[in-house]
């Protein structure tokens, strides 16, 4: 839907690849035109490299774009297109390769001078165990190929390693089709910093500023915010800076992110991932920028380069986005897929919902949850807040759970509202409500 | 297979004499959306990406409408047989070759009736039901969607 907006604005006409269960869905219908490339089940259709690639050849279309989710970060798909003549709207497929292998980004950051958390490899358990004691519990065991926080197990006493290993590993090799893991330091009290950058392919590379996505709830994001409160000027740049050397190193081409760990109290930061694609969170970037970043990735796949130099950027103001997904907060966050019968998002001055959900829309129990993000930008961070307390208030949608209740009882609470959440801030706010609500005990 | 405006106001007059308020259509690289008592003078709105054009025309966003099937809805003497995958259909196994079937020809549960041809890997259709072929709608070298009808059978013979 998001891409399909800039397209139009942009004259491209747009070929929309669904599945059967996304054949009704508003996108589907925005589209110049959908084409149907298989059932339901994304194994069958939206995972399907060669029926992807064959569809936009059989239609004609100069230029394929992943989006954020399933083929998006798959070389192969980069690659086919490559092979065909088809533009891939994104990173080179040697360049998701370098990222997509954790521990081979991890390399390249050394390489590139960024700071990463203390850990590694690990192939053995004799191994991962005379490691783990190097850098110390609580750490992380995590999936060579994975991200996004999938198949990431914490450990806090090493006595538990072994099974966390096992699991890890079994976990990754069904999700991501390896099962490498790789251990590393866990910080307890970190922040989840991000840099958005865009590189032209040739080693021009700037970036637009940094996100705080530190509201997480089993490492799924669920608010974004920019700039990332409380930063010192001098620790913000150099984020900033560590993420677009990052990018430059790779000569990366097209819009990406590179995600840190940010130790506030000890002013250090540490190189987590980089997400080759362009994500659920930019709209805040865009904000606060005034860029389209859509734009500037379809520009960049064009041949016309980087359109805006360093001094063009100049973020304006604060964004804060929340993701509303179909899952019920009352019940443990289980997806609620189904029909929205009734919907109603806000607007007004500095409100933007990206959405695919209208009344009657359809969640497919097949994938994501997410439904819509609604964004809020004004010049400061407190007006920012009350903005989107308003929107949250406001929005309406029936026929479905959602985590509208969630994100009113964030926004309203002083420690977020005070500012510099860090990563264990949603656990511990769900675990105080699950006091509060404990029905009182007899002396 | 672009639309002539008489094919759009030979279709607006089906819709009129139909019990249906809305129709949406979507055909090889076009989609037709047509809605009666709209507000709108021109409910109407055809559009072609084959050919492009500086303003597409907006796609109808209505969020509830009626996706006809081309199927002979109930009748169960007639069998559609749906392309299995998305990819590019040929009747023949090979250019210049016989077609694996022809209106009328009789056909059995595997019998093969195209090829779908995905990225240089070819996929047989077999019929799936077993009558006579009485209308093929796919054409040769095009691309088919997934769950598109093929070709239909008359299960009666």
């Amino acid at each position: 839907m998001r891409i399909i907006r800039t397209c139009r604005a942009l004259g491209i006409e747009t070929v929309l690849a669904v599945s059967e269960a996304d054949r009704e869905s508003m996108p589907a219908r925005a589209a110049d035109r959908a084409v149907c490339i298989g059932p339901a089940r994304a194994l069958d259709s939206y995972l399907r490299t060669e029926t992807i690639v064959h569809a936009a050849l059989g239609t004609q279309s100069q230029g394929i774009h992943p989006g954020y989710g399933f083929l998006s970060e798959r070389s192969a798909l980069a690659r086919l297109c490559e092979e065909h003549g088809v533009i891939f709207i994104g990173p080179t497929a040697a360049q998701i390769e370098a990222v997509g292998d954790k521990l081979r980004a991890r390399a390249e950051a050394q390489r590139a001078g960024v700071p990463v958390v203390p850990g590694g490899a690990v192939t053995s358990p004799i191994e991962a165990d005379s490691l783990a004691r190097q850098i110390g519990v609580p750490l992380l065991v995590k999936a060579v190929g994975g991200g996004g926080g999938r198949g990431m197990k914490r450990v806090d006493r090493l006595e538990d390693l072994p099974h966390a290993l096992q699991l890890a590993s079994a976990e990754a090799g069904a999700a991501f089709g390896d099962a490498r893991v790789y251990l590393e330091h866990f910080v307890t009290r970190g922040r989840h910093i991000e840099v958005q950058v865009l590189g032209d392919g040739t080693g021009q590379v700037i970036h637009l500023g940094e996100r705080d996505c530190s509201v997480q709830r089993r490492y799924q994001k669920l608010i974004e915010e920019t700039p990332a409160p409380g930063l010192t000027q001098s620790l913000r740049e150099r984020i900033q800076q560590a993420g677009a050397r990052f990018a430059h190193c790779l000569a990366y081409r097209g819009a990406g992110t590179v995600e840190f760990l940010v130790d506030v109290a000890r002013d250090a930061f540490f190189f987590l991932e980089m997400n080759a694609r362009i994500q659920v969170e930019h709209p805040v970037t865009e904000a606060v920028t005034g860029v389209d970043l859509i734009a500037e990735q379809l520009a960049i796949a064009s041949g016309q380069g980087l359109r805006l130099s360093q001094a063009d950027v100049r973020p304006r103001g604060c964004a804060i986005e929340c993701r509303v997904n179909a899952e019920d907060p009352a019940r443990d966050f289980q997806p609620s897929p189904g029909r929205v019968s009734e919907v109603a998002w806000p607007s007004g001055a500095g409100i933007r919902v990206d959405t695919y959900i209208g009344s009657g829309s359809v969640v497919p129990p097949f994938y994501d949850s997410l439904m819509a993000k609604i964004i809020a930008h004004a010049p400061d961070r407190a007006s920012a807040l009350q903005r989107l307390r308003a929107g949250i208030g406001s929005a309406r949608v029936a026929g479905v759970a959602s985590n509208l209740p969630f994100h009113a009882r964030v926004l309203d609470d002083a420690e977020f509202q005070a500012g510099g959440v860090d990563t264990g801030f949603v656990a511990r706010l769900l675990e105080r409500g699950r006091g509060a609500s404990d029905p009182p005990r007899d002396p | 297979m672009p639309l002539t405006a008489k094919d759009v106001a030979e279709i607006t007059r089906l819709l009129e004499e139909s019990s249906f308020d809305e129709l949406y259509l979507e055909l090889d690289g076009m989609k037709l959306s047509l809605r009666r008592g709209s507000a709108a003078p021109d409910a109407a709105v055809a559009h072609a990406p084959a050919q492009p054009s500086a303003s597409p025309a907006p796609a109808a966003a209505s969020p509830v409408t009626q996706r006809p099937h081309a199927a002979a809805i109930g009748d169960p003497n007639v069998a559609d047989v749906p392309a299995p995958l998305l990819g590019t259909f040929y009747r023949a196994p090979k250019p210049g070759a016989a077609p694996f079937v022809e209106v009328d020809s009789v056909v059995e549960e595997d019998t093969i009736i195209g090829i779908i041809e995905v990225m240089k890997l070819m996929n047989t259709v077999r019929a799936g039901a077993k009558g006579r072929v009485t209308e093929i709608l796919a054409r040769d070298g095009v691309l088919v969607e997934y769950g598109e009808t093929l070709l239909r059978i008359s299960k009666t013979g």
